[in-house]
């Protein structure tokens, strides 16, 4: 995984593959605090106390077609490699918070990567999950619901290239206004 | 601070009113992008952005994405599959974004699968 960005869309991946049908996308870069953190919380099925200790291990998986699981292992190293932390707080059959945050200045931290292609990406292959995207720089916020704009644009399907690209563009137009805000 | 205004996406309503009332009839072909940890690590979030990108400028409308988790063949990543409605669905693997924009013109629209990128056409569908 090259960047947090790719990461997040793993771990939203996992939460469909959970069953959530909300997930909320949150970002907070904050040089002021130092700190980075990516926050995915969903309302998918959630975990046992149990699974949630074996999900940090890497030769755990839920899955019957491999031996391994790597998606919490390594967004856990991420972390780590720069002096942060990670919490998975979950409830069976009641969603699952995932919280990793990271010192935002450290040499080791991985680059936050292309948001906008993992927000896309994810609306367009999965057209009938609401998602919240919040991003907050420093005192500047952003957020974007899919479920708002579901009600926009009625019967028009939220994955037509269109309201992709309005989205996409959206989005970056935030990321470049916000650019100098975090350096 | 959101941007996207409600006048903005009544325009886009307006403009697109007539073909997505069509397109409710349902779609010819979806693409699945394996997306596990091993898919994203491969590169799947590449091909599946070429591929989103191929079919914005086609301007088709039935042709459908989604993503679907490891399939135990990790090594092959990035995978995807190719379902076109009655015929049998294709599994290509090593993808690359160039290559996904070939299968999207070889395949999707002309409606011949690019051998030289499958791994397996098989039985198994979603229709």
């Amino acid at each position: 995984m090259e960047d947090l960005s790719l990461h997040i869309l793993d771990i939203a991946e996992n939460s469909i593959a959970g069953g959530a049908t909300k997930i909320q996308i949150k970002i907070i870069e904050d040089t002021r605090e130092n700190l980075l953190l990516i926050e995915i919380a969903d309302n998918g099925k959630g975990m046992d106390e149990n699974t949630i200790k074996m999900a940090y291990d890497p030769f755990f998986t839920t899955k019957t077609t491999r031996r391994v699981g790597l998606g919490i292992p390594l967004l856990a190293q991420a972390a780590r490699e720069s002096s942060g932390s990670i919490s998975v707080v979950s409830k069976k059959d009641g969603g699952t918070i995932i919280t990793a945050n990271f010192q935002h200045n450290h040499i080791d931290r991985k680059p936050l990567g292309d948001i906008v292609k993992t927000i896309t990406v994810l609306i367009a292959a999965h057209p009938d999950i609401d998602f919240l995207f919040e991003h907050g720089r420093n005192d500047r916020f952003y957020s974007l619901d899919t479920a708002d704009i579901k009600n926009d644009i009625g019967n028009i399907p939220i994955n037509a290239p269109e309201v992709i690209k309005f989205i996409k563009d959206d989005i970056s137009q935030w990321l470049n206004d916000t650019k100098s805000s975090i350096l | 601070m959101p941007r996207l205004t409600i006048e903005d996406l009544q325009k886009i309503k307006e403009k697109h009113r007539a073909t997505f009332t069509l397109r409710e009839g349902g779609y010819r072909a979806k693409i699945t992008v394996h997306m596990g940890t091993c898919g994203i690590a491969a590169g799947a979030r590449d091909v599946m952005t070429a591929l989103m990108d191929e079919i914005a400028n086609a301007k088709v409308e039935d042709v459908i994405v989604a993503t679907s988790g490891c399939a135990g063949l990790c090594a092959r990543e990035p995978m995807a599959t190719v379902e076109i409605i009655n015929h049998p669905p294709v599994k290509y693997g090593d993808l690359k974004a160039d290559k996904i924009r070939e299968i999207f013109k070889e395949h999707i629209i002309g409606g011949n699968p690019v051998e030289k990128y499958a791994l397996v056409v098989g039985s198994e569908t979603t229709y």
